[in-house]
């Protein structure tokens, strides 16, 4: 028996795949999507053998705003759940010469997300209930010169789930922002990340479930990363915009 | 980055790589001196190649389920934990399973390995329905029973030498519960524990547990084990709705390594003394959970680090069945005179095996563990020719140390392997630090 339908956005990431299974397991069909939604066939076939639950397929872009309407229109339901776990961290170096790379993560990190979940919000508005998450950073939390163009777009997003959580506060509707450091994904591979900070995939997804199960609002995958980021916003800007970090 | 086996010894500086897609995996296999690595469980250097490690974990998705027969195909990179998490819970459990559940299905195939039940049901080669299998060539090929045979029999416990195993199809076996009933036998020494399972050959599964610190009379002294599938209604009652689940038991971890006195003669004596103690208490029938019976040591969670930082080996050979009473007598006598008593030291019967370079035949297989030092690597290369002079082998899943020599005299085998492998270009595509240590 589901328990309900779970909509994956940008399925193809390690933490969305993590995701997947997580609420699978828990007995939820899953909904997943991405671009080239047919190289999923094999991860379709593998969720539903190991959880007996119904997976299904839907090609989405999040860069394609004009298509979101639609994409949500053709689901064959309106999921109880959403996780957004769309995100490109680009490189920084070329983020500061090429202002179309810029642009890209900025797009990809700000405005694809939050069209999509604005889409689902207005659906789960009007039915009165559902859940939004969010799969921010803590690299939105404070601008740093080492990647501070994919980090405005997460505290874009950061600050849109908190206003979308404020306005649906009372429709019924709940939005959880998720705030992972280091993860060990495709976006961080050959990157050399300190094991104590750095969570697993499915960390992350099993804080996601537990999250949604609870109704948190904002939560920090590893618990450290909130004692980090208290004092990072804290360092005083005359201070702050010395240091290398 | 440095990287061993599951006895953290040796540790060897290298290469890996951890493709994601089948292109990349085919460009990484093309480099040459290439193994495949699972969830590193082998022991030793089985899965190291300081040139060309390839981690295998992106490849892990089960593929198809037939529920009329209980076939599953998956690729290569799928845990034993998971199939049965997903399928006992459906009335299937592995046909043959090792002493771990988090080895992967490429890994069990590579090391054909075997479980308790090898005197009935064989190794793992007889639950193979068909595997494919990335070749030298950088082509696919599907081997079987009955479709390019010669490479499928030396793909069977060829360590990976092969090729590298992409898919397989495994015949699981129909269960009834998660339950095992189990009944124990105290066995006075090495002779009566033989004779325990000369008499056991009906039961499903077998094993037993050696107390390797006894010496005189009571060498071999040991429980012998036996275990059979439980019917639905001979489950505990409150589990008796729902047979095929067992609830989720709390795990125990080694946070991190012990330093090395933890383990001496004296810790192991009492260890020892206190199994002992209570599997005579537990002796008859007694019902175990599926978990508890087939995988004692995954309740702890890195159990290999009790070692200490050196790591640990383990010695693990099979004698034939003429020659196993008198060559067990050697090897224990030969261990508890070293004072080296191993934690777990295992005795199985294995039935008749015919298989190109799979480690069972017909006879005995002994299993220890020892801490690595001077004087166990000392005592380990005695007791591999102990194992030589009585026409034995060794199994390299378990193997991290054994010279070119001894190897080559235990396994006439070997140059059949290596012909094979040059004919197929597979020398030089495919080796591991092992395969490299071994001449292989």
């Amino acid at each position: 028996m589901s328990k309900g339908t779970v909509l994956i956005l940008g399925a193809r990431s390690d933490i969305a795949m993590a995701a997947a299974h997580r609420f699978a397991t828990g007995g939820y069909d899953i909904q997943l999507a991405a671009r080239k939604a047919d190289s999923l066939t094999t991860d379709k076939s593998d969720i539903e053998l190991r959880y007996q639950v119904t997976v299904t397929l839907h090609e989405f872009d999040a860069l394609d705003i004009a298509s979101h309407n639609a994409f949500v229109e053709q689901l064959p339901a309106l999921p109880e759940i959403a996780v957004c776990a769309v995100g490109y961290m680009g490189e920084q170096s070329e983020n500061e010469r090429d202002v179309q790379a810029a642009s890209l993560v900025m797009r990809s990190n700000y405005e694809g997300p939050a069209s999509i979940l604005a889409v689902l919000a207005n659906r789960f508005d009007e039915r009165g209930s559902g859940c939004l998450v969010g799969i921010s950073s803590v690299a939105g939390e404070r601008g740093r010169a080492t990647n501070y163009v994919y980090g405005s777009a997460k505290a874009g997003f950061t600050a849109f789930l908190s206003g979308l959580r404020n306005r649906l506060a009372k429709r019924g509707v709940h939005v959880i922002t998720v705030l992972p450091g280091f993860v060990t994904t495709k976006m961080t591979e050959g990157m050399d990340l300190p094991a104590k900070l750095t969570a697993q995939p499915a960390k992350v997804a099993n804080t996601v479930f537990n999250a949604v199960q609870k109704k948190q609002n904002i939560v920090y995958v590893k618990p450290i990363w909130q004692l980090i980021m208290m004092i990072i916003r804290n360092i005083p800007e005359r201070v702050f915009k010395e240091l290398r970090l | 980055m440095t990287l061993s086996g599951w006895g953290r010894y040796p540790r060897i500086d290298a290469k890996q790589s951890a493709p994601r897609n089948f292109e990349a995996l085919r460009a990484q296999v093309l480099q040459g001196n290439a193994i495949a690595r699972g969830n590193g469980r082998a022991y030793g250097d089985s899965a190291v190649s300081a040139q060309n490690t390839i981690h295998m974990k992106h490849f892990n998705r089960m593929l198809a389920f037939d529920t009329e027969r209980g076939q599953l195909v998956a690729e290569a990179g799928v845990l034993l934990a998971d199939i049965i998490d997903a399928f006992l819970p459906r009335g299937w459990f592995p046909s043959i399973t090792p002493g771990t559940k988090f080895v992967t299905l490429g890994g069990m195939i590579a090391a054909d390995v075997h479980g308790k039940n090898h005197h009935k049901d064989g190794s793992f080669a007889n639950c193979v329905n068909w595997i494919e299998l990335l070749t030298s060539a950088g082509r696919i090929e599907r081997c079987s029973a009955t479709e390019n045979t010669e490479l499928f029999e030396w793909t069977l416990g060829g360590m990976g030498l092969t090729g590298i195993v992409l898919r397989a199809a495994i015949q699981l076996r129909p269960v009834s519960s998660a339950w095992i009933e189990q009944r124990t036998l105290v066995a006075e020494n090495i002779s009566h524990a033989i004779e325990l399972f000369e008499q056991s050959h009906d039961a499903t599964y077998s094993v037993a547990w050696i107390d390797c610190l006894q010496q005189g009379k009571s060498m071999g002294r040991s429980l012998v084990m036996l275990g059979e599938h439980a019917e639905a209604a001979a489950v505990p009652s409150q589990y008796r709705k729902t047979p095929l689940q067992i609830s989720l038991k709390r795990k125990l971890s080694i946070p991190a390594e012990f330093p090395s006195w933890v383990l001496n003669s004296l810790s192991v004596r009492a260890f020892n003394a206190l199994y002992y103690w209570n599997g005579q208490r537990n002796r008859g029938q007694q019902l175990v959970d599926w978990d508890s019976y087939f995988y004692p040591l995954d309740a702890i969670q890195g159990w290999n680090k009790i070692y200490g930082r050196r790591g640990f080996a383990q010695f693990q050979c099979v004698l034939p069945l003429q020659q196993a009473d008198e060559g067990l007598r050697a090897l224990l006598s030969a261990i508890a005179s070293a004072g080296a008593g191993s934690f777990l030291a295992v005795l199985k019967r294995f039935g008749a095996q015919d298989s190109r370079f799979s480690f069972p035949m017909e006879g005995y297989t002994l299993a220890l563990d020892f801490p690595v030092n001077r004087n166990t690597l000392a005592l380990m290369e005695h007791l591999d020719s102990i194992t030589v002079q009585h026409g034995g082998r060794f199994y390299l899943a378990k193997d991290s140390r054994m010279s070119r020599d001894m190897f080559q005299q235990s396994e006439p085998r070997a140059q059949d392997y290596s012909s094979y492998r040059n004919s197929e270009a597979a020398s030089a595509a495919f080796g591991s630090a092992q395969s490299e240590r071994l001449g292989l």
